[in-house]
């Protein structure tokens, strides 16, 4: 007698007394407990009362016969396998193919044979398990699938907490980004600086899910915490790209082009490492002007290695800046063709309307292909007048208790010092403690930074400040920037901070000092009276902005004051 | 050892699953086949018949009675092409037949006295 490798129970169903108690026997002696019933109907009710894991059922019975109550059984057993073997003395070939239709799994002749029946009943355990396996590892996936996209919606939710405070819905930008962007690896970010300018970044991690999505909060971060102390962008590309250096695995990084407007000088700088071509959109001429990747991906050199060199454009209101991520160039149709840059500067030229622009791209991409994607990200940025847009007040975290009121301080930065270090956002940060001042942060911060750069471009550097009056004077002035600042040996620009309660509030004097030639502070004030333009020491903005400014007789120093009335 | 009417394997292979049940198995197929003999007698729609035939047929087989199983084969066989002008016939060869079967499992039954 052949033994069973694990007892099951059976219901056997017959309505032939002698059968039924035959067949008991020989399945009980194989190991197995027994049930019985003697009709179809019985047969169903036992096996809703006791779920066996196997059914043997004569096909002729009375009240519901095997076929219905093996279709019932089946019902009631669900994704489960209850294997059905039916009991039958019918010969012909019609009969045995009505067993197997009606949803038997096998069947056994009368009379019985015992080690058929035994063969058959293993066979159909091992059936059985398999079935119970396969739905067992199906819930298993569905819950972890479960628990990913609560992962993915958590991360999702933290993140727009991170990135909410950006300013992407400054209308000077227009973007399209999927919903899901985050899990593809894309980030869009963008926020005011101190003085008004604006940052913004487009970049593409490496991967998707989480694994994309984790390291474009640590970058956020710094984008943001950066922008607001009034980093600059050499400064906060060269922190990027160290976190992510550090963090990521070393096959992840970032792809990014990050871009800097200005708008009191109606410039862009751009960084572009391993992005696709961004274009410059010149409106009066048509143009299209290609912001190339230069520079590597973020989180791929060293700090030593890492290039934060930019590139400098001239824009007037008006002139647009578009970025897109690999999205669209990579989009292929059916023969694996890709869209390519081609195509995408076709529809450039053909764009009437530029605020169109997106619309004309997801109908050139959705004819291409055949369907539209979901995961492409585009964003266009427009320069405008400068003062043209609202920036929101900057929240202060501290209660208001501590404030310097009366103190000074001085301080030479020397050659090695101009050349790697940005004094700016820690002055910026210092004077920022003082609360009556806090009202005057953005002009504070433009002041400070054309007397600053006016110290080390036109003084220490002794650069040529008529160059910056055309587009190709621009890249040629910070060309010549960057080598000279490079080869710098000597000279100084020295700063002095004087801060005095004055009636109920408190005055603040600037003075700057550079070790340069100088210039004739008279002359150019008269000329600036008249010009307007990209030129110029912005020494006109500078008295917009201060409560005075005045300037020595060899323009080699200035001395510059704020004054603030008590906070109500 | 066979006999046309009852087949001693099958019987011995019977006592061997059964063990101290096979008088009990032996007692409940005489009993049931009775019944069934009665079913076969009151049916009065061919397919009454043949299914009281296609069930006898089978514990007929079950329990070694070769003859028996076959002519209840016939039966539904026959059942199945109207008109049953000569069904009267077969249903008393098998009362023959029973009757000679009882006969023989009367006396497989005296060799367990309880």
């Amino acid at each position: 007698m052949l033994a069973a490798s694990e007892p099951l129970t059976v219901l056997i169903a017959d309505d032939n007394m002698t059968d039924r108690m035959l067949l008991s026997s020989i399945v009980r002696r194989q190991g197995h407990r027994v049930l019985t019933a003697s009709d179809g109907q019985e047969a169903i009710e036992v096996f809703q009362a006791r779920r066996p894991q196997l059914v043997l059922l004569d096909a002729m019975m009375p009240v519901i016969d095997g076929f219905e109550a093996a279709r019932q059984i089946k019902e009631l057993a669900g994704d489960a396998l209850v294997p059905i073997i039916f009991l039958t003395s019918m010969t012909e070939e019609q009969a045995l193919v009505r067993c197997l239709e009606a949803g038997g799994d096998d069947f056994l002749a009368k009379p019985y044979n015992q080690v058929i029946l035994a063969a058959k009943i293993k066979a159909m355990d091992r059936l059985r398990r398999l079935q119970a396996t396969v739905l067992d590892q199906r819930d298993q996936i569905t819950r972890h699938h479960g628990y990913l996209l609560n992962e993915q919606r958590v991360a999702k939710a933290v993140f727009d907490q991170v990135a909410h405070s950006g300013c992407l819905s400054s209308p000077n930008i227009r973007y399209l980004q999927s919903p899901y962007a985050l899990f593809n690896g894309d980030l869009l970010l963008a926020a005011f600086t101190p003085s008004g300018g604006m940052h913004l970044l487009l970049g593409d991690f490496t991967g998707h899910g989480l694994p994309a999505a984790v390291g474009a909060m640590p970058l956020a971060e710094v984008f943001y915490g950066m922008t607001a102390k009034g980093y600059g962008m050499a400064e906060i590309l060269r922190e990027m790209n160290a976190k992510l250096k550090r963090i990521l695995p070393v096959d992840m990084f970032c792809c990014a082009t990050l871009l800097y407007l200005n708008f009191q000088r109606q410039v862009v700088e751009v960084w572009n490492g391993g992005m696709p071509d961004g274009y410059l959109r010149r409106m009066a001429s048509d143009e299209h002007i290609p912001l190339r990747s230069r520079h590597l991906p973020l989180g791929v050199l060293s700090r030593a290695s890492f290039q934060e060199k930019t590139e400098v454009f001239s824009m007037v209101p008006g002139d647009r800046l578009f970025l897109c991520s690999d999205g669209v160039i990579d989009t292929a149709d059916s023969d694996e063709e890709l869209f390519g840059v081609d195509r995408l500067q076709r529809v450039f030229e053909l764009n009437r309307n530029p605020d169109l622009l997106f619309e004309d791209i997801h109908a050139a991409l959705k004819a291409f292909r055949g369907e539209s994607r979901d995961d492409v990200s585009m964003v266009q940025v427009e320069m405008v007048e400068p003062d043209s847009l609202e920036q929101p007040a900057t929240i202060y975290s501290d209660s208001g208790a501590s404030s310097p009121l009366n103190w000074s301080m001085s301080l030479e930065l020397r050659a090695d010092t101009l050349k790697r270090f940005n004094p700016l956002p820690y002055l910026l940060q210092l004077l920022q403690e003082i609360h009556g001042l806090r009202a005057q942060s953005g002009a504070l911060y433009s002041v400070l930074s054309e007397l600053y750069s006016n110290a080390l471009e036109h003084g220490v550097l002794g650069l040529d400040s008529s160059l910056k009056r055309d587009a190709e004077g621009f890249a040629q002035y910070y060309d010549q920037r960057n080598t000279r600042l490079n080869q710098l040996k000597d000279g100084y620009v020295r700063m002095h901070f004087l801060v005095q309660p004055e009636g109920t509030g408190g005055r603040l004097t600037i003075d700057v000092e550079d070790s340069g030639h100088g210039f004739d502070a008279r002359q150019v004030i008269a000329r600036d009276a008249e010009e307007t333009g990209l030129s110029g020491r912005g020494l006109k903005l500078i008295r917009q902005l201060s409560r005075s400014a005045q300037w020595s007789e060899d323009g080699r120093s200035a001395c510059v004051e704020f004054t603030w009335e008590a906070l109500a | 050892m066979s006999n046309q009417h009852l087949d001693y394997d099958v019987l011995s292979a019977l006592q061997e699953v059964m063990e101290e049940e096979y008088p009990l198995l032996l007692d409940t197929f005489l009993t049931d086949s009775e019944v069934r003999l009665n079913e076969l007698h009151r049916a009065t729609d061919p397919q009454q018949l043949g299914q009281a035939a296609h069930s006898f047929k089978g514990s007929s087989s079950n329990m070694g009675a070769t003859q028996l199983a076959d002519l209840c084969r016939q039966l539904e066989e026959r059942v199945k092409h109207p008109p049953l002008n000569d069904i009267e016939d077969l249903v008393n060869r098998i009362d023959h037949e029973f009757a000679e079967v009882r006969r023989l499992y009367r006396d497989e039954r005296q060799r367990f006295p309880c």
